[in-house]
C-alpha cells in the first residue's frame, strides 16, 4: 500500500506548499482555507495507508511477482441484491423535495431513511437478502 | 442473499489461467426478477449500465435544448423563445451536460462498469453504496428536470449560479431551489462513487496487478475520484449556504448583511475548475486505452502518462480563480502561472498519444476515429485555454463567445469524442455483440464536420464582441452570418446523433455476435467473457505487465512492461499475427 499512500501524501505536500505560497502572496483567507483543507484531505488517508503499509508490508497486489494463488482466501462479502439502497435513495429524494415544496414531504422522507438504515444494518448483520 | 467469494486455487499460474474466485451464488435463481431485480441489483455492471443509459437520455435532452438555442440565435431578434425561456434553456443545457451527462457517464457509467473488470475485482468495494449513488443520481436528475414543470420555470442563472443573481430577490420561485437540491443529490452521488472507486482500486486489485500495471483508464479514474473528493464537498457546502441565504435569512453571499458575493465565485470555482478535469481525465483515459489497441503497440510512456495525470489533477485544483480574473480581487500572477503550467503535463500526454500511434499498425475502427477526433478537438480547445489563462487576453474575451467556443471544444472534445469512442470500444464488452462499424464512421464524420462548423465561427464572433447568454443581438454588427454557420453546424451534429440512435437500434435488433475479445485488446477486462458473468471472473491470467490479456493470448510476444526491456527498433514482434 506504499504507492497508494504516497499518492495521497503527495496531495498533502503539494497543497501544503501551494497553500503557504498562496497565503503569503495574496493574504486571502477563503482560498487558503480550501487549500489547507485539501492538504488535510490528502494527509489523513495518506497517513492511514502508510500506517497499514508499515504493519502489513507488501500485499500480493503490490508485488510484481505475485501469483494469482496468493489471493486465495475470502475476498469480501458482496451482497448480490438489496432493496435498501433504493429505499434510502427515495428517502433522500423526498428529503430534498421537502426543502423545495414544503415540509410535509419531510415525514415520509424520515420514515424511508430510518427504515432503510435499520433494514440495511439488519441485512448486514444477518448476511442475507431481506 | 449474499455471495461469498471463495477463491479456490488450481493451475500453476505461470502457464495457465488459475481459478481465482468461485462465487457461491446458488441462490441467484431464487432472487427477485423483472423490475424488482433491476431495483435491487448491486451488481456494478447493472448499475454502470443504468448510469450510462440515464446519462445518454439526458445528453439527448440537453442536445435538443442546444438546438433550440441555436435556432434562436440564427436570426438577430428571433422570438422563438422568450428571454426567460432562453435563460432557462441555457441554464439547463449547461447543467444537464456538465453535472448529469459528462461526469456521470464517465465515473458513474464507464468507470463503474470497467474499473472493477480492469483490476480483476468481483465487484465494486461497496456494492450497496454504489446502488445508492445511482438512485441519488437518478432522483437528482428527475429533480433537475422537474424545474420545467414548476411555476416560474427552471433556474435562469446559468450553470454557475453567481451571487447575487441567484438570491431570493433576483431569482425568486421554486425553480432555483429545485436546481440547488438536484445538485445536492447528484453531488452526494458523485462523492459516494468517488469513495467506491478509490476503495476498489486500492483494495480489490488482483495479485500481481501493482499500481504501475493498472491500465491508464483505471489510473485516470483513481485520480478523478480523488478530485471528486476534493471538489464536490465544496460545491455541496456552497449550495447549502446559498439555500440558507435564499430562505433562512443568512447573508453569506450578500453585501447588505456583510457577506461577499465573491465568496460564491471562490467556492464555486474551487469546485468548478477541478470539475472540468473530473470531466476530462476519464476521457483522456478512454483515448489512452484505445490508441494502443488499434496501433498494435503498448502505450508509449506509461509512467509519463501517470505522472502527467497526477500533475494535471494537482495543478487543476490551484487555478480556480482564473475564471475570476475580471472580478479584480484575485491574484493574477499566481493563477495565471499555475493555469499556464497545466499545458506542460497536457503536452506530455499529447506527445505520448502521438508516440503510441507512431510506427503503429493503425486500424481505423470507429473507436479509433473518435479518439483521433478527440486529439484534434481537445488540442484546439486546449490551445485557446492557454490563451485565456493570460489575463490581458482574458480581460477582452471574458464572457464572450470566444469563451463559449473554448469550453465547448474542450468538453465536446473529451466528453463527446472520447466518450463515444469509449462506447464503440466497450459496447462489445457490454453485450457480446458489435455496433455497426460503418454507421459508426458516418456518426464520426458527421460529428467531426459539425463540430468545427459549429464552434469555429463562435471564436470569431466572440472576438468581434458578441457576449454570451444573450437571446437577441443588434443586426448591424455583422454577427449574424457567423451565427447562421454555427446553427448549421449544430444541426449536422444533431444528424450525427440520429445516426447513433439508428446504430444502437439496428445493432440491438439484428445483433452481430462477436467473441469475447473482438479487438484483440490488451487489458484485463477483455479476458473474461462478453458480457462478463456474475462476479466477473472465473479465471485470471498471470499478471506480468500492464497488458495481461495480450500476454496470455500472445505467449510468443514478450511482455514489454516498462523496465523489462524493449524490442529493438523496427522489431515486428509486437505485430499481431
Amino acid at each position: 500500500m506504499r504507492n497508494e499512500s504516497l499518492i495521497l501524501l503527495g496531495v498533502a505536500i503539494f497543497f501544503g506548499i501551494v497553500g503557504v505560497v498562496y497565503w503569503f502572496t495574496s493574504y486571502e483567507d477563503g482560498g487558503t482555507t480550501m487549500l489547507v483543507g485539501t492538504c488535510l484531505l490528502g494527509l489523513l488517508p495518506g497517513s492511514y495507508y502508510l500506517f497499514w503499509h508499515r504493519r502489513m508490508g507488501f500485499r500480493p497486489e503490490d508485488r510484481d511477482d505475485a501469483t494469482i494463488e496468493e489471493g486465495a482466501g475470502e475476498v469480501e462479502t458482496f451482497p448480490s441484491s438489496s432493496i435498501w439502497p433504493f429505499v434510502l435513495g427515495m428517502g433522500a429524494f423526498m428529503l430534498v423535495l421537502a426543502f423545495a415544496f414544503g415540509m410535509w414531504f419531510f415525514f415520509p422522507a424520515v420514515g424511508l431513511i430510518v427504515t432503510a438504515l435499520v433494514g440495511g444494518t439488519a441485512e448486514s448483520r444477518r448476511g442475507g437478502h431481506v | 442473499m449474499t455471495d461469498v467469494i471463495t477463491p479456490t486455487t488450481t493451475g500453476d499460474g505461470a502457464h495457465g489461467p488459475s481459478v481465482v474466485g468461485v462465487a457461491r451464488h446458488e441462490h441467484e435463481e431464487h432472487g427477485p426478477t423483472g423490475l424488482l431485480k433491476w431495483v435491487t441489483s448491486t451488481d456494478h455492471k447493472v448499475i454502470g449500465m443504468s448510469y450510462m443509459i440515464t446519462s445518454l437520455v439526458l445528453f439527448y435532452f440537453a442536445g435538443i435544448m442546444a438546438l433550440v438555442l441555436r435556432i434562436q440565435l440564427a436570426t438577430p431578434s428571433s422570438s422563438l423563445v422568450s428571454f426567460a425561456q432562453y435563460n432557462e434553456l441555457f441554464t439547463m443545457h449547461g447543467s444537464l451536460m456538465l453535472y448529469l451527462f459528462a461526469g456521470p457517464f464517465a465515473f458513474g457509467g464507464l468507470a463503474n462498469y470497467i474499473v472493477p473488470l480492469q483490476v480483476g475485482a468481483p465487484d465494486m468495494a461497496f456494492p450497496r453504496l454504489n446502488a445508492l449513488s445511482y438512485w441519488l443520481y437518478l432522483s437528482g436528475s428527475i429533480t433537475m428536470m422537474m424545474g420545467f414543470l414548476v411555476a416560474g420555470g427552471a433556474a435562469e442563472f446559468g450553470w454557475v449560479a453567481y451571487a447575487p443573481l441567484s438570491n431570493a430577490t433576483n431569482s425568486p420561485g421554486v425553480g432555483p431551489d429545485i436546481w440547488i437540491m438536484a445538485l445536492v443529490l447528484t453531488g452526494f452521488s458523485a462523492i459516494f462513487t468517488g469513495v467506491n472507486l478509490v476503495a476498489t482500486i486500492f483494495y480489490l486489485r488482483a495479485p500481481g496487478m501493482t499500481m504501475f500495471r493498472m491500465p491508464i483508464f483505471t489510473w485516470n479514474m483513481l485520480v478523478t475520484a480523488i478530485l471528486i473528493l476534493i471538489a464536490f464537498p465544496v460545491l455541496t457546502g456552497a449550495l447549502v449556504m446559498l439555500f440558507c441565504d435564499r430562505h433562512f435569512g443568512t447573508h453569506i453571499f450578500s453585501v447588505q448583511g456583510g457577506g461577499s458575493p465573491n465568496l460564491w465565485q471562490n467556492l464555486f470555482w474551487f469546485f468548478g475548475h477541478p470539475e472540468v478535469y473530473i470531466l476530462a481525465l476519464p476521457y483522456f483515459g478512454i483515448a489512452t486505452e484505445i490508441f494502443p489497441v488499434f496501433s498494435r503497440k503498448p502505450v508509449f510512456g506509461y509512467k509519463g502518462m501517470v505522472f502527467a495525470t497526477l500533475s494535471i489533477a494537482a495543478l487543476s485544483t490551484g487555478v480556480w480563480a482564473h475564471h475570476m480574473f475580471t472580478t479584480g480581487v484575485v491574484l493574477l500572477p499566481f493563477f495565471s502561472l499555475l493555469s499556464l503550467l497545466i499545458a506542460v503535463p497536457t503536452g506530455i500526454k499529447f506527445f505520448n498519444w502521438i508516440g503510441t500511434l507512431w510506427r503503429g499498425q493503425l486500424q481505423f475502427s470507429a473507436a479509433m476515429l473518435f479518439s483521433i477526433g478527440f486529439l484534434f478537438a481537445f488540442l484546439m480547445g486546449g490551445v485557446t485555454g492557454v490563451m485565456l489563462a493570460s489575463p490581458p487576453i482574458d480581460f477582452f474575451t471574458h464572457d464572450t463567445y470566444f469563451v463559449v467556443a473554448h469550453f465547448h471544444q474542450v468538453l465536446f472534445g473529451t466528453a463527446v469524442f472520447a466518450g463515444f469512442a469509449g462506447l464503440y470500444y466497450w459496447y462489445p464488452k457490454f453485450f457480446g455483440r458489435m455496433l455497426r462499424e460503418n454507421l459508426g464512421k458516418w456518426h464520426f464524420w458527421l460529428m467531426f464536420i459539425g463540430f468545427w462548423v459549429t464552434f469555429m465561427p463562435q471564436y470569431i464572433v466572440g472576438l468581434l464582441g458578441m457576449p454570451r447568454r444573450v437571446a437577441i443581438y443588434p443586426s448591424y454588427l455583422g454577427w449574424q452570418s457567423y451565427n447562421i454557420i454555427s446553427t448549421v453546424g449544430a444541426f449536422i451534429i444533431a444528424a450525427s446523433f440520429a445516426v447513433l440512435l439508428w446504430n444502437l437500434w439496428i445493432s440491438w435488433r439484428q445483433p452481430v455476435p462477436c467473441g469475447d475479445n473482438p479487438w484483440d485488446a490488451h487489458t484485463l477486462e477483455w479476458f473474461t467473457t462478453s458480457p462478463p458473468p456474475h462476479h466477473n471472473y472465473s479465471h485470471l491470467p498471470p499478471i506480468r505487465s500492464e497488458r495481461p490479456t495480450w500476454d496470455y493470448h500472445h505467449p510468443d510476444s514478450p511482455a514489454i512492461a516498462h523496465g523489462e526491456g524493449r524490442p529493438p527498433r523496427g522489431d515486428k514482434v509486437l505485430v499481431s499475427s
